[in-house]
């Protein structure tokens, strides 16, 4: 896919494709295509055959969202109890082979073998944007938001660093840095822990209509973004051509992240654990919620049913 | 009884929403490590909030077929029926956001989580009142 067709495909996805439209087109066509817009979320394929690990994708990712690092205030405050742990990533923000609350891109390293031969492969990793994000719906404090456009983000001011949204999170992606936020202003050494850092899309460049960093610096091109019936359609006919597989599409109830691999995901070798996420399959994790949530619905119907017939067998004893 | 058992178990899953459960070892006493696994307490807390919601939909009808309405409460009952309903719209709007596709702003995630919890605890404080001055819900 040529960089203008990306490039359009990726605009009419954003915001400000509306406005671009309404100057050209009559009215009415632009508010439906606004509308469309509006609900449909921008999805990013990831195409790992392509990419050749050199690592511009994270070095632009850190320079663009410089500014949203971290900057603890050090000596920490004493935290009781004892157990809970101190992460600190300030003095070693030079780290890239994992995410960290200064990384939120890696390269992942991986081998598989193909035919007999060794292949090796390299791997973009970041939060996926999931469809129903665990870690936005699930934070208690609300610290955690999802835009229209699929992505979810963190609010670094109102996160009080729980990392409850790292635990819910299939892969673990969050970050905790200690010694930033508002746990300091509250009871720093009874609750809170810090901030959670992760991928966040650039937000601040989709607004603007711009590309996220990491997809703009690529020089392989290996990840496209736009609408996502366009992104699926694409990532599916990538992959039919080169007889490939899909991640992302139906993971945790699918993502706004597809990675195309001309190999299995599950015969990719490579280190996970801490900071680094797995590619299993995922099942979907809010799926038991959204069930339980219909029969919440049915429950004081029911109630007031038992009660209205309680109330008619008495007024049928009482005429009898 | 049925309304004491679910009130308990819908606050502890409650506030087992909060990382508060591991930190303070809660969760390491035999028998309470599932307060720590938050998939597990989030279909608990719905599942009790089915229930209160049924006993509410039960006890709401009762009123409204004895004729009697809402003057049979007292003013005790009054107020914590009222912070039940109050938990119960909070709630809602909660349940609805985490259906997939939903989006709210961010103001209003954060001033929904804010009531709801701010609600449990007059809740929990209007109830254990109540309890200790053995003031009734009705007449
Ligand atoms: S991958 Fe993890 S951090 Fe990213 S949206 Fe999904 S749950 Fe949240
Ligand atoms: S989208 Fe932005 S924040 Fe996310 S990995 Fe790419 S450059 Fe980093
Ligand atoms: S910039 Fe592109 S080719 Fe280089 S590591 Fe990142 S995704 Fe791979």
């Amino acid at each position: 896919m040529s960089k203008t067709m990306s490039r359009r495909a990726f605009l009419k996805g954003s915001l400000s494709a509306a406005g671009v439209a309404a100057g050209s087109l009559p009215l009415a066509k632009a508010a439906q295509a606004a509308a469309a817009d509006a609900v449909e979320p921008l999805v990013t394929v990831i195409d790992i055959s392509k990419c050749v690990g050199c690592e511009e994708c994270v070095y632009a990712c850190r320079e663009s969202n410089a500014e949203k690092f971290p900057e603890p205030e050090k000596p920490f405050p004493r935290m009781y109890p004892d157990r809970v742990p101190v992460q600190d990533w300030s003095d070693r923000r030079e780290v890239t082979d994992r995410l960290t609350p200064y990384n939120w891109l890696f390269i992942q390293h991986a081998s598989a073998e193909v035919d007999g031969e060794e292949m090796e492969l390299t791997i973009p990793r970041r939060c996926m944007h999931c469809n129903n994000p665990p870690c936005v719906k699930l934070c208690p404090w609300g610290a955690a938001k999802q835009e229209a456009n699929g992505l979810s983000r963190i609010d670094s001011d109102i996160c009080l660093g729980g990392s409850k949204c790292k635990a819910v999170c299939p892969w673990d992606v969050p970050q905790r840095q200690t010694g930033v936020g508002l746990y300091l202003d509250i009871l720093p050494s009874l609750a809170g822990n810090g901030v959670m850092y992760k991928c966040d899309r650039c937000y601040q460049k989709l607004e603007k209509g711009e590309q996220p960093a990491c997809i703009e610096a690529c020089p392989e091109e290996v990840q496209t973004i736009g609408p996502r019936s366009e992104m699926v359609e694409l990532a599916k006919k990538r992959a039919k051509e080169m007889n490939g597989y899909l991640y992302g599409l139906a993971e945790n109830g699918g993502t706004n992240t597809i990675y195309i691999s001309p190999v299995p995901f599950d015969r990719l070798t490579f280190e996970t654990g801490k900071g680094k996420p797995h590619m299993k399959p995922v099942k979907d994790k809010m799926a038991q919620g959204s069930n339980l949530a219909r029969a919440m619905v049915i429950a004081p119907i029911a109630g007031a049913a038992a009660a209205f017939g309680k109330y008619y067998k008495r007024i049928k004893e009482d005429r009898s | 009884m049925i309304y004491g058992l679910t009130l308990l178990f819908i606050t502890l899953s409650g506030f087992a929403q909060m990382p508060i459960f591991k930190r303070y070892y809660i969760a390491d006493i035999p028998g309470l490590g599932w307060l720590a696994k938050f998939y597990i307490t989030h279909s608990l807390h719905y599942i009790m909030a089915s229930v209160l919601l049924a006993l509410g939909g039960y006890a709401v009808t009762r009123l409204a077929v004895s004729g009697k309405g809402l003057s049979s409460l007292t003013f005790w009952g009054r107020a914590k029926g009222a912070i039940i309903l109050g938990l119960v719209i909070s709630g809602a709007i909660m349940v609805v956001r985490n259906l997939p596709g939903i989006h709210f702003s961010h103001m209003a995630i954060y001033v929904m989580n804010l009531t709801h919890l701010g609600l449990c605890m007059a809740l929990l404080a209007v109830s254990a009142f109540t309890l200790v001055a053995r003031k009734p819900w009705m007449h």
